[in-house]
């Protein structure tokens, strides 16, 4: 983001702050944090019964008559040119269509990239595709093979020969950081933060830590692989996409075209998994583009290998944080420096360096983030970038702290509780990260915990327990719209281009619609997946479930005044406006006079009309700006390490969630759960091999990159608070992200409770562990 | 994958005469793995997964497993539970149940590594895979690869549970070939690499491992892996150990060892030390650091020697203790 951005950024806050409460949307709490009737209960998904028969179709699985199966040919080199190109053998190999290289590929722009001023955007890897002979990573596609099955492609790309040129790659960390840059935001805030002389109460303070933690290059590990069976019907482009961004897609791909957008049809009903990684990367515009040159509809499923070269993961890190504070344990300052991969063709900041600007109250504030420049694959989105590994090392930094001070660590997080933003000085909308705390606390049973490390025995085994604090800052975007019609028979139906990445969305917003328009939960469905329904904005930043549900309510709003309209005079209703009405019982009431009620199906069969319909939107996010709106948890850990091996058992995890209000128990608890699953592999075992000679990713298969298996996983609690919040639609904040933060530190801290040892390298792998 | 013909022998015999056309295919856990990754493109596999399958009692008081049996079978058989629970524990160690289930014991054995750098056919030199080509994985992430029993050439360690557990058992395996049959010691099967490490078993051309016997043993025994997660990952190093002690001595000692090398590597240094003696604590830790004078580590995995030796002394500790 721009120096000019952030001015005006600044300026809006400046006047937000000035307007009261009151004006700006939510400002009146949502009627449904009190009147909801299905949301908060525990409903089965929607989808589950399609999935669990195999009945749901994902994106490697819609059939298409004269399919052609693409495999890609990776580069071995990570700078350089293309010197030959013999694709020949290929072109002669048993089934083989169609081979497209640089030669042969068709003109396409550079996709736009995804970010927060062009809705309709999805790239990540802003760099031409397959336009000249330039390699610019290792594992970039240099030639595209179509063949009448997967395995007839598969074996042509080992026809293809290729002598490269190569020319000096950056690929080491190390050493490119000397030429580091440093933006001038981060996301939408300032980088450098300076907030009163962080160094100087560093340097006067009465106890402090400073330590340098590091996390690893990650790749994306979801069950679906990246695909997309595609085909060109006149002119227009139809492609099923595993993607939690389908308007974002169709609009990326029109520009790489050069068509209309309303010339790319995306769609997504159902994704295995997405974690940010499901977007617009170079196979789906070099399907499209083969599919355009063969005419013919062509399907590309991608390998893990071809996963790890060709989507990015998460950057790697190094994150420098210095702790002051008094003999109270209040904080002093907060330094937080540190370098992370952004290539100049990468769009995702991972953010790690806001972190600490909203945990915890704190008299000053130095932080700023550095971006190496490196020849690989853009760095991309993974579950709570930045938050995910930021609270690794702030908060691993702060159970050092709290050693230090003699402090119970949850005592130290109590004193030093932000009751509003500690940069900005905005009001929280609503935070209780303690009652969180607390109520971790007693359910694992902290009490147990011996402040002095290395002191539990079992056998070979030393235990120990740890918390962290995890945090997730609340985003709902704009332009996401629904539509909701009401038919004849009473029945809702809602339709919007959201994703189903398997989180549930359909299954929840089909709780909501229920509460809001008064309806039973069998009187409504869902429509979703499908760019050609409403506008949807990207499920990412966990802000697909506030922004869908403000669009739902928009359109019900829009709903009650055309239906008083069609209602007329001869009506129980009469007279009233709408904002004298509400829905309830299949139809609208008056709030005065509860006995004034007509059903839908009264108002469309008098009116004899088959259906009503209303399309709403999300507005701009205002009270983001006058509030600081974050969700925080507290996640305990209880473990054992091998005093033999260094091996880490996790025995027990703990996750209290301050997260607003809990639409549905059981998909909360799925995303929850599911969150700290991904965190405990960030804390044990996830490791991406990227060998620093060639910039060559090593760990290709699952084999491979660790994540964790059934026996990695303990008994998880998952608690929340349940408090709503005010300014937020239905009182809910997302919950997609939060899970994974703060459980890294959590098992560190443990780690360090068991052993006495102090792991600031991520994966805690036995070798760290290692007794001396 | 290279296109390939497939033949299913009905018997020994037609297996011997179909392996010319190409590999012996047993439960392809990992053969087709490694053709779909085009490490290996052979012209033609032969089925041997039909072949007799059984797992006998030897007039002697060992067992005789069939080639063909399945890993999942054989660490089920109430006989390998009760008298190998070394054998048993190795096999459950390997892989996940699906894997298990399909994978079988001659398929085990010559099973091959899972160096990355072996792998990536595209990427990486490899000698083991393209001769004289050179070795990638020196200098490259080598913590799964060897510390003992490698060279300049080749540092890859081989992978199989099971045979670091019949190492220990001291078995035998039976192999039989166009020019007939033969026995030869697991310990003796696996070749170091040396200057030619893309031969790495003492099969002839067309011959095919048909059984493998397991001598009779009264022994305590148990095997220890170690893994960076839980489950469902090689082994960073593991132990298997037999031992029998009586009056305080420990008459028999077997130590074999797994991702220290390329093969299912016997601790002869340090059973050599043990053997006749009163398996102090001490002498323990000081027979498993003898084994490992010889180490040559590589950057990434030099925490093995550490790693082995306690693990190793933690075992045997334990047996120890157990029969004492």
């Amino acid at each position: 983001m721009s120096r000019l951005q952030n001015a005006l950024v600044g300026g809006v806050r400046a006047v937000i702050g000035q307007v009261p409460a009151t004006w700006l949307p939510g400002g009146t709490p949502d009627p449904l944090i009190e009147k909801r009737v299905t949301l908060g209960t525990q409903q089965p998904r929607v989808d589950g019964a399609d999935k669990v028969r195999g009945t749901a179709r994902f994106a490697a699985e819609v059939p298409m008559e004269g399919l052609r199966f693409a495999a890609f040919v990776h580069s071995t080199i990570a700078r350089g040119r293309i010197a030959e190109l013999d694709v020949s053998a290929a072109e002669a190999a048993p089934g083989v269509t169609f081979v497209m290289t640089h030669r042969n590929a068709p003109k396409l722009a550079a996709p736009p990239p995804i970010g927060l001023t062009n809705m309709k955007a999805a790239g990540n890897n802003i760099l031409p595709v397959m336009q000249d002979a330039e390699v610019r990573w290792n594992g970039q596609v240099v030639a595209v093979i179509l063949a009448e099955t997967q395995e007839q492609a598969d074996h042509a790309t080992r026809l293809v020969k290729i002598r490269y040129d190569a020319s000096p790659a950056r690929t080491r960390f190390e050493e490119n950081k000397a030429d580091a840059r440093t933006p001038p935001s981060i996301l939408l805030e300032r980088n450098r933060l300076e907030k009163g002389n962080a160094s100087k109460a560093l340097a006067e303070a009465a106890h402090k830590v400073d330590a340098v933690y590091r996390t690893p290059w990650h790749s994306h590990t979801y069950i679906e692989p990246n695909a997309a069976t595609l085909v060109w019907r006149d002119g227009t482009l139809v492609i099923h996409d595993a993607t939690q961004m389908l308007n974002g897609t169709a609009g990326s791909l029109a520009k790489v075209f050069g068509i209309k957008e309303e010339q790319v049809h995306v769609c997504s009903p159902f994704v295995g998994g997405g974690f940010g990684g499901k977007a617009l990367w170079d196979h789906q515009i070099l399907a499209a583009a083969a599919a355009k040159q063969a005419r013919c509809p062509v399907r590309i499923v991608l390998s893990r290998a071809a996963i790890n070269r060709l989507i990015g993961g998460r950057t790697r890190t190094e994150q420098r944080v210095a702790l002051a504070a008094d003999s109270d344990g209040r904080l002093k300052a907060l330094l937080h420096h540190g370098y992370s991969v952004k290539p100049r063709h990468s769009v995702c900041d991972e953010q790690y360096s806001l972190t600490g600007r909203s945990l915890y109250a704190c008299e000053s504030f130095d932080v700023v983030q550095h971006h190496v420049d490196l020849d690989v694959v853009a760095n991309t989105f993974m579950r709570a970038p930045g938050e995910s590994i930021g609270t690794f090392a702030i908060e691993s930094a702060m159970d050092e702290l709290a050693h230090k001070l003699k402090m119970d660590p949850v005592e130290l997080r109590r004193r030093n509780v932000a009751h509003r933003d500690p940069v900005s000085g905005a009001p929280h909308s609503q935070s209780d990260m303690m009652r969180a705390y607390d109520m971790g606390a007693e359910r694992i049973g902290w009490q147990r915990r011996n402040p002095e490390p290395g002191t539990r025995r079992d056998g070979e085994w030393r235990i120990g327990m740890g918390c962290a604090t995890g945090t997730f800052p609340y985003v709902r975007m704009p332009g996401t719209s629904a539509r909701v019609s009401i038919d004849r028979d009473g029945r809702a139906h809602v339709a919007s281009a959201a994703h189903e990445m398997g989180m549930g969305t359909a299954t929840v917003q089909r709780q909501h619609a229920a509460d809001r328009l008064g309806l039973p939960l069998d009187a409504v469905t869902v429509q979703i997946g499908d760019s050609s329904l409403p506008f949807g904005s990207i499920a990412g930043g966990s802000s697909q479930t506030v922004s869908f549900g403000a669009a739902i309510t928009a359109a019900c709003g829009k709903l009650v005044g055309e239906l008083l309209r069609l209602a007329g005079n001869d009506t129980p209703l009469a007279g009233l406006k709408a904002g004298e009405v509400e829905f309830a019982d299949a139809g609208l009431r008056s709030r005065s006079d509860p006995a004034r009620h007509e059903s839908f199906v009264s108002i469309l069969s008098r009116a004899n009309r088959t259906e009503i319909s209303a399309t709403g939107e999300s507005g701009a996010p205002l009270e983001m700006l006058k509030y600081a709106m974050h969700s925080t948890s507290a996640v305990f850990c209880e473990l054992r390490v091998s005093d033999v091996t260094g091996e880490i058992r996790v025995d027990r995890l703990v996750g209290a969630f301050d997260c607003g209000r809990i639409l549905n128990a059981q998909t909360a608890t799925s995303q929850f759960k599911g969150g700290m699953i991904m965190g405990l592999g960030m804390a044990l075992t996830e490791e991406t091999l990227f060998d620093e000679r060639n910039g060559r990713i090593m760990s290709t298969s699952l084999a491979d990159y660790h994540v964790p298996v059934h026996l990695d996983v303990p008994e998880i609690d998952v608690l929340w608070t349940d408090i709503p919040d005010p300014r937020a639609p239905m009182g809910a904040r997302g919950v997609g992200e939060i899970g994974i933060t703060g459980v890294a530190a959590a098992v560190a801290n443990a780690v360090f409770n068991a052993t006495g040892r102090r792991v600031r390298d991520l994966p805690l792998t036995l070798d760290k562990l290692a007794p001396s | 994958m290279t296109p390939f013909a497939y033949h299913r022998a009905a018997d020994r015999a037609e297996a011997l005469l179909l392996a010319g056309k190409g590999r012996y295919l047993g439960g392809g856990t990992n053969l087709v793995d490694l053709m779909r990754q085009n490490v290996e493109s052979p012209a033609a596999v032969v089925d041997v997964s039909g072949l007799s399958a059984e797992i006998r009692e030897t007039d002697g008081g060992g067992l005789l497993v069939d080639a063909g049996v399945r890993n999942s079978t054989l660490a089920a058989h109430p006989s390998v539970r009760t008298r190998y629970p070394v054998l048993s524990r190795a096999l459950l160690a390997g892989a996940s149940a699906q894997i298990r289930n399909m994978a079988t014991v001659g398929g085990n054995i010559m099973q091959r590594t899972r160096c990355a750098y072996f792998y990536d056919v595209d990427g990486a030199r490899c000698n083991k895979r393209a001769p004289g080509s050179g070795c990638d994985a020196i200098g490259g992430f080598t913590r799964y690869h060897a510390i003992l029993g490698a060279s300049e050439h080749c540092v890859a360690t081989h992978p199989s549970d099971m045979c670091v557990g019949l190492a220990a058992l001291d078995a035998t395996l039976h192999l039989a070939g166009p020019s007939g049959e033969r026995r030869v010691p697991l310990t003796e099967f696996h070749l170091s690499p040396g200057e030619t490490p893309d031969r790495e078993t003492v099969l002839e051309p067309g011959e095919l491992i048909t059984a493998v016997e397991i001598s009779p043993c009264s022994a305590t025994s148990a095997y220890r892996k170690v893994r960076d997660r839980a489950s469902y990952a090689f082994a960073l190093i593991s132990v298997a150990a037999v031992v029998e002690v009586s009056d305080g001595v420990a008459r028999d000692i077997r130590i074999a060892l797994g991702g220290v090398a390329p093969k299912p590597w016997r601790a002869t240094l340090a059973e050599e030390m043990l053997r006749g003696q009163s398996l102090s604590p001490d002498l323990i830790r000081q027979a498993a650091e003898r084994e490992f004078e010889a180490a040559r580590p590589l950057e990434g995995n030099a925490f093995k020697i550490g790693l082995a030796t306690r693990t190793i002394s933690a075992v045997v500790e334990e047996i120890a203790g157990e029969v004492a």
